[in-house]
C-alpha cells in the first residue's frame, strides 16, 4: 500500500502499458481470443479509472502545488523521472481515465478486424496521455505529447474509413511538424535555466526577449493540438475518418493537450510573451470561434459537423486561457473538461447510429425519434451542452471564460457571443434533422434504438454533464487553487514587468 | 627514436588488436587449409574472435599512448570500438544463415570482415596521420573486394568498382590533405598539430589541407556532397555486405573525424564548423527529400544513412563535449536500428526471392505481425518519434546545437526529420494499411533474435540503456576535451 502511494501517478500511468503488454500473450485471432483481448482492455482501463477517482478523493484542493510527487534524475543532468499533478491537470487524468473503458465499450463489436491489436494501441495511448499531464519533466513531457502521435496514427490509418490513409498522414505531419519547434524550445529552456524540472522552471523568470521565441515555438505545438484556426485543417479529415474511439479520445483528450501546455507553459513560464501575444490569440480564438460556426452550419458530414464544432469551442478555451485572470484560466479549465465530456459524447452518439447504418451523411437520416426515443433524448442532452445551454456543464464553461475575457476586452467578447448564437443554429439545425421530421427513408424503419452496452457507455456521461451544469463545484473546487496562482504569478509578472518598463521611462 | 615495446605488458592497450590480427591470420590459414568448403564455421569462429576481443577490451581496460605515439587507446577510442566490435559481430550473426543465398559462402568474407574491423579499431585509436591513413586503407581494401566478392554478379562488381574508384578518389584527397597539414605544422601526430596551430597565425594553406583532410573523411561517411556512391553501392552488394557497410565503417570513419578536427584543430573551431555544418544540413536535407521517390528498400536505407549522417553531424557541429557526447549516443544507436532494420530486411523471403523493394512489404502486418512490428518499431525510432531511442539520440545532439547557439542549423534539422517522417511512415503504412499480396518464408531463429534484441533496446531504451549509455559517451566525450 504504501509503495502504492509513493508512486501513485506512476501507477496510473503505467498501468494501461501493463496492459497492453499482456495483451501481447493474447494468442490467434479467433473469436475467444477476440474476446479475451476485450475483456483485458476493459479491465485493465476500467482499473486505471478507479485508481484516478481514488487519486482525486486523495487529492487535496486547497493545495496549490504539486502533489503526489516523485523525482529521480535520470539521463545525465537534463533528462529526470519526476511526476506531480495539480489543480490544473489532476482533472485531466480522470477524464482520460473515465473516456478509455468508455471507448473500450464503444468499440467493442463495431472492430472486428485486428482486435488484439486494437486494443494494444489504445492501451499505450491512454500511456501517453496521462503521462501528459502527470509528468513533471519537460522532457518527459514531450515524450509524451509527441509519442502519442503513433497510436493514434495507427488507430486512423488501420482501422479509419475510406480516405484513412490522407487523413492520418496530415494528422502525423502538422502535429509533429508544429512540435519539433517546441523541442528546440525546450533545449533552449533547458541551457537557460539548467534544469528541465518543470517545478523549477516555474519559478524560473526567462528573460523577456527570449521569451518572445520560446513561446513561439511552444505555440507551433500547441496551436496545432489544439487547434485554433487556422491550424486546424487537420483535424475535421482525421475526426472523419477515424473509428468512433479514435474520433472520442481526440475531441476529448488529444485537444485538451494543447490547452493544458499553454496553461502550463505558455501562460505560466512565459508571462510576458503571453501579455504581448494576447491580442494576437484573441483574434485566432475569433476567428474560430465565428468562422469555423458558420463552416459547421454547411457541414453534410454529422461528424464534420462536430468537428467544426469541437475548432470553435477550443476558441473560448484560447481566448479565456489568454486573458489571463481566474475567471478566464478558470473557466478554460472547466470547458475543457466539459468539452471532453460532451464532445467525447457527441462522437459516441454518433458512433451509435453509424454502427447501424455505416453512413454519416446527415441527409440519410430523418425522424430517428420514432425509432429510437432513448438515442433522441441522450443526443439531445449532447446537443444542448453542446450549444451551452444553462443547466448543462457546456454553459459554465463558455461563461467563465467570457467573464474574463471580458474584462481585458470587450470586443472579443462581443464578437465571441455570436459564436453562441451560431452554435445553437447548427446544433439545433443538426438534431432537428437527424432526429426529427418524417421517418421517410426505408432504410431507418428497421433501425434499434440503444442497447444496453451503448447505455452502459452513455448514462454516466449524461448523468455527468447535467450534474456539472447544476453543481459544478467538484471541478471548480479542485482547480481553484492552482489556478489562483497561475493568475496571481501572471498577473505579478506583467505587473512587475509594467514598473520596470516605467521605471526605465 | 626509441621503441617503447619493452614487454609485452606494455603493450597491453593494443592488445585487442593483437588479438584481433594474429586471430584473424589463424582463421584464414585455417580457411585455406581445412575448410575450402565449409565456411559456416569460419563464419561462427570469427563471430567468436570479434566476441573474444570485446571481451578482452573489458578485462583489460589500459590506457594509453604506444608506438611513439602513433596509436593512442582512451576513453573515446574504447566506447567507439566496443561499437565497431559490436556492430561487425552482428553484421557476421546476420550472414550466418543468409550468406549461401546471397552467394557468399566463401571463408574469404568473414576473413575480409575481420581485416575491415582491425583497420576500424586502428583508424579509432589512431593518432598520427600516416597510422589513420594505415588504418583506413586496410579497412578500405577489405570492403571493396568484400563490395565485389560475387565476382559473377553485374551488379555486385559494379558496386565494389564504383566503391573502389570513389573510396580511392577519397583517399587521394585525405592524403594530399595530409601532406599539406604535414607541409605546414611539420608534425604527423594529432596531438602535436595542435601545439603548432595553437601557436601561429592559420595560415591558408594548413586550412586548405584540413579541408581536404575533411573532404576525404566526408567520403567515408558518405556526408553529402561525397555521398554519391553509397546508393548504388548499397543497392548493388548483396544484402548482408550491405548491412555490414550501413553499421561499423560509419562508426570507424565518425570517430577518426571527431578525433581530428577536435584533437588536432581545436584552436580552428570556427573555420572547420562552418565546413560540418554546411555538411550537416546538406546530407539532412538532401537525404529527406532523395528518400521520398526510391522504391528500393536497399536504396533507401542508404539515403537514410546518409540522413542519420546528418544527424550525427549536427552533434559535432557544436564543438563542444557535449556534441561530442551526442554523436557517440547517437552512433550507438544508429547501429541498433540498422542492424536491426537489415535483420528484418533479411528474414523476408518469399519463395522468388529476398524482399527487395517497398511495395512488397505490402499487408507484411497481417502475414508477419512480429517482423513488421519490429520494421515499424525501427522506422519510428529512425524518424526520433519518443519514446523510441532514435527520439533520444536526435535529443543529444539537438541539445549541444542549440548549446552552442546554431539555431538556424537546428530549425533546418528538426524540419528535415519532418520531412524524412513521410518515407519512413509509407513504410509502415504500405505494410499495415495495405492488404497482403506476398507469402513470407519462415524466419532463421538467429535473424529473429536480433530483431528482438533491437526493438527491445530500442523501445525500452529510456528505461535500459538510456542512462548508462549517455554516461559512458560522457566518459568517452570528456577524455577528448
Amino acid at each position: 500500500m504504501t509503495f502504492l502511494f509513493d508512486h501513485f501517478l506512476s501507477v496510473i500511468t503505467f498501468l494501461p502499458l501493463v496492459g497492453a503488454v499482456l495483451l501481447l500473450f493474447v494468442p490467434g485471432n479467433d473469436a475467444g481470443s477476440k474476446e479475451m483481448a476485450r475483456w483485458i482492455a476493459l479491465g485493465v482501463s476500467s482499473v486505471t479509472f478507479l485508481l484516478t477517482l481514488w487519486m482525486w478523493a486523495r487529492f487535496d484542493n486547497s493545495n496549490p502545488g504539486f502533489q503526489f510527487v516523485e523525482n529521480y534524475e535520470w539521463i545525465g543532468s537534463s533528462i529526470g523521472y519526476r511526476m506531480g499533478v495539480d489543480g490544473i491537470s489532476v482533472l485531466f487524468v480522470v477524464l482520460t481515465g473515465l473516456l478509455v473503458p468508455a471507448c473500450v465499450l464503444a468499440s467493442w463489436s463495431p472492430i472486428q478486424n485486428r482486435v488484439r491489436e486494437y486494443m494494444l494501441v489504445f492501451l499505450i495511448l491512454e500511456t501517453f496521455s496521462i503521462g501528459v499531464f502527470t509528468t513533471l519533466d519537460l522532457a518527459m513531457f514531450y515524450v509524451f505529447f509527441e509519442g502519442s502521435l503513433i497510436p493514434m496514427f495507427l488507430i486512423i490509418g488501420i482501422w479509419g474509413g475510406p480516405r484513412r490513409i490522407q487523413a492520418a498522414y496530415k494528422f502525423f505531419f502538422y502535429s509533429f511538424t508544429g512540435t519539433v519547434l517546441m523541442l528546440l524550445a525546450i533545449m533552449a529552456m533547458y541551457w537557460q535555466a539548467g534544469t528541465l524540472d518543470i517545478q523549477k522552471l516555474l519559478a524560473f523568470r526567462f528573460d523577456p526577449k527570449l521569451q518572445f521565441w520560446l513561446w513561439l515555438g511552444f505555440f507551433a505545438s500547441f496551436a496545432v493540438k489544439m487547434p485554433m484556426w487556422p491550424f486546424h485543417r487537420w483535424l475535421p479529415e482525421a475526426h472523419v475518418e477515424a473509428p468512433t474511439a479514435g474520433s472520442v479520445i481526440l475531441a476529448a483528450i488529444l485537444l485538451k493537450l494543447g490547452g493544458y501546455g499553454f496553461i502550463r507553459f505558455s501562460l505560466a513560464m512565459f508571462p510576458d510573451a503571453s501579455a504581448l501575444f494576447a491580442p494576437f490569440v484573441f483574434t485566432l480564438s475569433v476567428a474560430a470561434i465565428v468562422f469555423t460556426s458558420l463552416v459547421a452550419l454547411v457541414q453534410t458530414d454529422i461528424k464534420k459537423l462536430i468537428a467544426y464544432s469541437s475548432v470553435a469551442h477550443m476558441g473560448f478555451v484560447t481566448m479565456g486561457i489568454f486573458s489571463g485572470n481566474v475567471m478566464g484560466v478558470h473557466g478554460a479549465v472547466f470547458q475543457m473538461i466539459s468539452h471532453g465530456i460532451v464532445s467525447g459524447a457527441l462522437f459516441l452518439c454518433v458512433g451509435v447510429v453509424y454502427d447501424r447504418m455505416h453512413t454519416r451523411d446527415i441527409a440519410a437520416y430523418g425522424g430517428l425519434v420514432e425509432r429510437m426515443p432513448r438515442y433522441a433524448v441522450a443526443f439531445m442532452v449532447f446537443t444542448m451542452a453542446n450549444v451551452g445551454l444553462p443547466g448543462t456543464s457546456g454553459f459554465i464553461g463558455e461563461f467563465l471564460t467570457m467573464i474574463g475575457a471580458f474584462q481585458v476586452n470587450t470586443w472579443v467578447v462581443f464578437f465571441a457571443a455570436f459564436g453562441v448564437i451560431f452554435s445553437a443554429a447548427y446544433a439545433l439545425f443538426l438534431y432537428r434533422r437527424v432526429i426529427f421530421g418524417a421517418l421517410s427513408k426505408d432504410s431507418l424503419k428497421g433501425i434499434l434504438d440503444l442497447d444496453a452496452r451503448e447505455i452502459t457507455v452513455l448514462v454516466p456521461l449524461i448523468i455527468l454533464t447535467i450534474l456539472f451544469g447544476f453543481y459544478p463545484a467538484p471541478i471548480l473546487d479542485a482547480t481553484a487553487a492552482s489556478v489562483g496562482l497561475v493568475a496571481q504569478n501572471f498577473a505579478k509578472a506583467i505587473g512587475d514587468t509594467a514598473a520596470l518598463v516605467a521605471a526605465a521611462n | 627514436m626509441t621503441s617503447d615495446i619493452s614487454s609485452f605488458a606494455s603493450i597491453a592497450p593494443a592488445w585487442p588488436e593483437l588479438l584481433l590480427a594474429i586471430g584473424t591470420v589463424v582463421l584464414l590459414l585455417g580457411g585455406v587449409i581445412f575448410s575450402r568448403e565449409k565456411s559456416t564455421g569460419i563464419g561462427v569462429l570469427a563471430i567468436l574472435l570479434l566476441v573474444a576481443t570485446i571481451a578482452l577490451m573489458i578485462a583489460q581496460p589500459a590506457q594509453g599512448v604506444l608506438f611513439n605515439g602513433g596509436f593512442i587507446v582512451d576513453g573515446f577510442a574504447r566506447y567507439m570500438k566496443f561499437l565497431v566490435l559490436g556492430a561487425s559481430a552482428f553484421a557476421l550473426i546476420l550472414a550466418t544463415s543468409t550468406a549461401k543465398p546471397f552467394g557468399l559462402d566463401k571463408f574469404e568474407f568473414s576473413i575480409l570482415v575481420l581485416l575491415a574491423t582491425l583497420g576500424m579499431l586502428v583508424m579509432v585509436s589512431a593518432n598520427d596521420l600516416m597510422s589513420l591513413y594505415i588504418g583506413l586503407e586496410l579497412q578500405s581494401l577489405a570492403l571493396y573486394v568484400v563490395a565485389a566478392l560475387r565476382r559473377d554478379d553485374a551488379k555486385a562488381t559494379e558496386a565494389g568498382l564504383k566503391y573502389f574508384v570513389l573510396g580511392a578518389l577519397s583517399s587521394g584527397m585525405l592524403l594530399y590533405g595530409a601532406s599539406l597539414v604535414y607541409g605546414f605544422t611539420g608534425m604527423t601526430q594529432l596531438d602535436q598539430i595542435v601545439t603548432v596551430v595553437v601557436g601561429e597565425q592559420r595560415s591558408v594553406g594548413l586550412v586548405f589541407g584540413m579541408v581536404f583532410l575533411l573532404a576525404g573523411i566526408a567520403f567515408k561517411i558518405s556526408a553529402v556532397p561525397f555521398h554519391m556512391w553509397t546508393p548504388d553501392v548499397y543497392e548493388g552488394a548483396p544484402t548482408p555486405v550491405t548491412a555490414f557497410f550501413a553499421a561499423a565503417p560509419k562508426v570507424a570513419a565518425m570517430a577518426m573525424i571527431i578525433r581530428v578536427v577536435t584533437v588536432s584543430f581545436g584552436p580552428l573551431t570556427h573555420d572547420w564548423q562552418q565546413i560540418v555544418i554546411f555538411l550537416s544540413i546538406a546530407s539532412m536535407v538532401l537525404a529527406a527529400f532523395a528518400a521520398i521517390g526510391q522504391s528500393n528498400l536497399k536504396r533507401l536505407l542508404a539515403y537514410s544513412s546518409i540522413g542519420h549522417v546528418g544527424f550525427a553531424l549536427v552533434g559535432l557541429s557544436a564543438g563542444t563535449a557535449v556534441g561530442v557526447e551526442g554523436v557517440a549516443v547517437y552512433m550507438a544507436v544508429y547501429i541498433a536500428m540498422t542492424i536491426g532494420m537489415f535483420a528484418a530486411i533479411l528474414s523476408l523471403r518469399t519463395s522468388k526471392g529476398y524482399v527487395e523493394t517497398i511495395p512488397q512489404l505490402a499487408g507484411l502486418a497481417q502475414r508477419r505481425p512480429f517482423v513488421a512490428a519490429i520494421i515499424a518499431i525501427i522506422m519510428f525510432s529512425f524518424i526520433g518519434m519518443p519514446p523510441l531511442a532514435g527520439f533520444f539520440a536526435k535529443w543529444q545532439v539537438f541539445l549541444a546545437a542549440i548549446d552552442a547557439h546554431l539555431f538556424a542549423l537546428a530549425i533546418i534539422g528538426v524540419l528535415a526529420s519532418a520531412v524524412s517522417a513521410y518515407y519512413y511512415l509509407r513504410i509502415i503504412k504500405v505494410m499495415y494499411f495495405d492488404e497482403p499480396t506476398e507469402d513470407f518464408l519462415a524466419v532463421p531463429a538467429e535473424l529473429t533474435a536480433v530483431m528482438a534484441l533491437s526493438g527491445f533496446l530500442l523501445v525500452t531504451y529510456f528505461v535500459t540503456v538510456g542512462s548508462p549509455l549517455y554516461a559512458a559517451a560522457h566518459t568517452a566525450a570528456g577524455s577528448l576535451f
